[in-house]
């Protein structure tokens, strides 16, 4: 074979469930899973003669999420009609937006190995109404459930940034962080919050020519991973496909495939031989909507700290690792926790190992999260000086959060009451330490020999130390102890 | 009795049952006996609602008796055009494709009507989702003219002016797209007003041209007119295009309708008047002569657009059309096809046995001037041209009050004349479509007769917002004239 390089080439089209009172055009309320067609009005069943409003806070969340993806904010935006026949869509056209969306040209840094950040960019962002479910039954017929229909969706179109599977997950994973950090979406991809299509394709270099394969876009994608195992497979499909055919974007149609997920592969669902005529055109039942700056101002007041700039920021000023950094973000309550108990005074680095080594752990034991479980960022605060400063152990620390969960008792307090305060006293330790060194002179003998059996030794007696004191003692001053002693 | 109750005015009859003179059971009731013994002649109504409206009426009474207070039009029969959702009833839009379709709920104008204490009759005849002018495009039965029952009664809004012509009942709302309020008024003599775009709640109103369709009264008297717009104007947070009290606020049309206008101008558009027959150029002359007999001054202007309106509207009203009646599919709305060989034929078959000619012919040409391609040089362009001709409203009404012109270039035509000729039909629509595209309030009032006695209206448009003040002007003409008292005679 020739020699062959090849770049992969990925664009995501994004579908967000924004988490409303109501839905997009009518006063129903969102549905989670509710008797079929039980969240349903005149409206949003399309009835002969009703007319949509338009939901404020729906316009509002999308906004908020297209400042946050840094996008150009339309003055001026307005709604069209898309129409297309289907049993799901019950007036047979879309209320969305088409040429004066109410946002464009922006990015996202979605973060990458290492603490590196990569910049993708966003054509668009715009809402519109989701459609309703067809359920198909094995019998001879099919069955509408409307619940759905009418919630709002914001689409995110992005560039086609993305040169691997990776991205295109770390992409996926960011939004979600940024939705959630919003509180406009739960972001949940098992429950439908959040639909990813990515368009894929490679750019293959051979023997000095450049060939484009045709685009192949995935659907029915439920999961992140499903979402990274697809590109995987779309990449080395396509490359399968061009040894085989040589079909190249100009010679091949635009596809549409879908994932199934048990056999982790993509079928072919359709070939697009032209695109569908939508025909769009403005909605006439509702009126174009004009964004004045002092609405934006304050729709601008509503947003947070972005995750990333959280991540990165914990990066510098607080010297963390990018992947505690990255834990600590995951979720904007633990990142606001973790922040209020350093403001506490608790030093970050021992903040930060107490809420991720212990209280992620308990929370997830519990499914809830770190800040439900009834501790106040003080008290972690407290309970990281008492270990910063000796008078408890790192792995007493551990006893004495859970029994702060258990308890509700002030770490201090819970420190004693468990007996868990460290033996600092020079004194009183060095009566042990010359017990213990008195009983192992085997252990004695090797350490003043030196190298790898004397490291090894030393620990030996550390340890012994810290049995006889049940683990009071403070490793720090006993350390120092024998070090005299043996010097 | 019957023929002294039957001829009242809506206002008469609500004065006199508010005073206890008269009962509304006596005026619902002799409605009926007109709608038993003329119906089968005029075809005014869908569906009827005797034992309702009956035990309505009894109600308001006996409200009346106890000394309650009672609404704007308590105890008066009106009819609703059949393209109106009623929580009772059919609403069928005069469609095969509807013609079970029970709504859930009350379209807001019906609502305000029946808040105002109205007793409604019944739904009336129109053209097949109001695409028509003679309301031979009913897909369910056919309304004659009572003044001439071999001639259409115009449309979309035949039955409802037909019904009001015919003492069928006192007042009736229609719908105006591009004329059906106001041509059906002036082929049948009554008066009908199409308000300002966003005066009227569109809310339960089944849509053919959404940026174009008004509810509005037909009625016999300008003062009944004014009536029913005060009982349906207003705001509704349900439709986003009806204007707010704070842009545009309602007035009291009635309170001050007979105060004179001092130094009234009104405009006329003589190059395009010369369409009209020469009868109803004459006739329409003669009724702006009386303005000026009372002071008046006439100015002559030109209006370089309208000669495109026609076209321009029957591009935006049918692409609106093609998307509004998209969900009637037999899937989710709408008459089903009793086999289908497939999913697809579902939705073809359907449709193709659902509509009818004319709505079909709409949707596809609305379809067509929306397709990928064609949308800028049909859609698009339309629209451009409906911002000149609003532009050439916006010029004229610097400088004068209002606009009159005929209501139609001719009077009530025989039934079958234009109907295998749609564009003879789309051009009897010609200076009524204007109104519509521009978004403007008009009245047809009535002023004369051609020589088969047929009745003309004469149309005055007036700015947006403007209905206090056009109701003034036309209620000027009519306090001069008697027109408005002629009836036609009935046989059957």
């Amino acid at each position: 074979m020739a020699e062959l390089d090849y770049k992969v080439v990925v664009g995501l089209e994004i579908h967000v469930h924004l988490c409303t009172k109501t839905k997009m055009f009518c006063g129903c309320a969102l549905s989670f899973g509710e008797e079929a067609n039980s969240r349903v009005c005149p409206v949003c069943l399309g009835m002969p003669g009703v007319l949509p409003v338009m939901n404020k806070q729906a316009l509002e969340y999308a906004i908020m999420v297209a400042m946050a993806l840094n996008c150009e904010i339309a003055e001026f935006t307005k709604w069209d009609r898309k129409s297309y026949y289907y049993p799901d869509l019950p007036k047979n056209y879309q209320i969305s937006q088409y040429d004066l969306p109410l946002s464009a040209n922006g990015f996202i840094e979605i973060p990458l190995e290492g603490g590196k950040t990569k910049r993708i960019g966003i054509i668009r962002a715009h809402l519109e109404e989701d459609a309703g479910k067809n359920v198909h039954s094995e019998a001879n017929f099919s069955q509408v459930d409307l619940n759905r229909a009418g919630t709002p969706l914001l689409e995110i179109v992005t560039c086609p940034d993305m040169n691997s599977a990776s991205e295109v997950r770390a992409l996926a994973v960011e939004l979600q962080r940024i939705v959630r950090y919003l509180g406009v979406s739960e972001g949940d991809m098992q429950k439908g919050h959040m639909r990813f299509e990515p368009n894929i394709n490679l750019i293959i270099t051979k023997n000095g020519a450049e060939y484009k394969t045709p685009i192949a876009e995935v659907k029915n994608l439920n999961s992140f991973r499903a979402l990274e195992r697809s590109v995987e497979y779309e990449v080395q499909r396509q490359l399968d496909e061009f040894a085989e055919t040589g079909k190249t974007i100009e010679t091949g149609n635009k596809t549409t495939r879908g994932w199934v997920d048990e056999r982790e592969v993509t079928v072919l669902q359709r070939k697009k031989e032209e695109a569908p005529d939508y025909r769009y055109f403005p909605e006439p039942d509702l009126v174009p909507v004009k964004l004045t700056k002092e609405w934006l101002a304050e729709i601008r007041g509503h947003l947070c700290e972005l995750p990333i700039n959280k991540q990165i920021r914990y990066v510098t000023e607080y010297k963390l690792s990018d992947y505690d950094a990255g834990v600590l973000t995951a979720e904007r309550f633990t990142a606001e926790f973790f922040e209020q108990s350093v403001a506490a005074g608790g030093e970050p680095k021992r903040v930060c190992n107490l809420l991720t080594q212990t209280g992620l752990k308990i929370a997830k034991e519990r499914g809830c999260g770190v800040c439900d479980l009834g501790i106040k960022a003080e008290s972690l605060s407290e309970l990281s000086k008492i270990v910063e400063s000796g008078t408890v152990s790192s792995s007493a620390a551990v006893s004495i959060f859970e029994a702060m969960v258990e308890t509700g008792k002030e770490p201090d307090i819970l420190a004693e009451e468990l007996n868990l305060i460290q033996k600092s006293d020079a004194g009183e330790l060095e009566l042990i330490v010359e017990h213990v060194l008195a009983d192992n002179a085997k252990a004695v003998k090797d350490v003043k020999i030196g190298g790898k059996k004397s490291k090894k030794a030393h620990g030996f007696l550390l340890g012994q130390v810290m049995q006889k004191t049940r683990g009071q003692a403070n490793p720090k001053v006993v350390s120092e102890i024998l070090d005299k002693k043996l010097g | 009795m019957q023929d002294e109750l039957l001829n009242m005015d809506c206002r008469q009859l609500r004065d006199g049952i508010a005073s206890g003179r008269v009962k509304s059971v006596a005026a619902t009731e002799a409605v009926f006996k007109a709608i038993e013994k003329y119906e089968g002649a005029i075809g005014a109504y869908i569906s009827t609602f005797k034992k309702q409206a009956i035990s309505k009426a009894e109600e308001i009474d006996k409200k009346i008796a106890s000394g309650e207070t009672v609404g704007e039009l308590a105890g008066v029969p009106v009819a609703v055009k059949d393209i109106m959702c009623t929580s009772f009833g059919t609403t069928t839009c005069a469609s095969k494709i509807l013609e079970s379709f029970h709504a859930p709920y009350n379209a807001t104008a019906v609502e305000k009507l029946a808040a105002a204490d109205a007793v409604i009759v019944g739904k009336t005849n129109m053209d097949e989702f109001a695409m028509g002018s003679s309301t031979e495009n009913s897909g369910l039965k056919q309304t004659v003219n009572p003044w001439d029952k071999s001639r259409v009664p115009g449309g979309s809004s035949g039955g409802s002016a037909a019904a009001v012509a015919g003492r069928l009942c006192y007042a009736a709302l229609g719908s105006d797209t591009g004329g059906s309020i106001r041509q059906p008024a002036s082929f049948c003599g009554v008066v009908g007003l199409k308000p300002t775009y966003g005066r009227v709640s569109r809310f339960g109103l089944v849509a053919f041209g959404s940026s174009l369709d008004q509810i509005g009264p037909l009625t016999r008297t300008v003062g009944d007119c004014a009536l029913l717009l005060n009982v349906i104007a207003g705001h509704d947070p349900a439709d986003s295009t009806s204007i707010d009290e704070k842009t545009a606020p309602v007035c009291d049309c009635l309170g001050k309708l007979d105060e004179p206008i001092e130094g009234l101008k009104i405009a006329v558009v003589p190059e395009f008047n010369a369409g009209a027959e020469s009868g109803v150029q004459k006739v329409i002359a003669k009724a702006i002569d009386v303005y000026k007999r009372l002071g008046a001054e006439v100015i002559e202007v030109d209006m370089p657009h309208l000669d495109y309106a026609i076209a321009a509207y029957y591009v935006i009203a049918t692409a609106e059309a093609s998307s509004n009646l998209a969900r009637y599919d037999g899937v989710h709305y709408g008459h089903r096809t009793e086999e289908p060989a497939d999913y697809i034929e579902v939705y073809s078959k359907s449709r193709a046995e659902g509509f009818g000619k004319e709505v079909k012919r709409r949707i596809m040409l609305g379809t067509y001037a929306l397709s990928s391609g064609y949308y800028d040089a049909y859609y698009l362009k339309a629209l451009k041209v409906r911002n000149l001709i609003r532009g050439d409203f916006a010029k004229v009404f610097e400088r004068c009050d209002c606009i009159m012109m005929p209501v139609a270039p001719t009077t009530a035509f025989k039934i079958g004349e234009k109907i295998d000729d749609p564009l003879a039909m789309y051009l009897s629509d010609v200076y009524t479509i204007a109104a519509n595209l521009a978004g403007i309030p008009a009245i047809s009032v009535p002023c004369g007769f051609d020589e088969k006695k047929l009745p003309i209206g004469l149309q005055i448009l007036a700015p947006a917002f403007g209905e206090e003040k056009l109701l003034r002007t036309a209620r000027i003409y009519e306090r001069e004239t008697d027109w408005h008292k002629e009836k036609p005679r009935i046989s059957n």
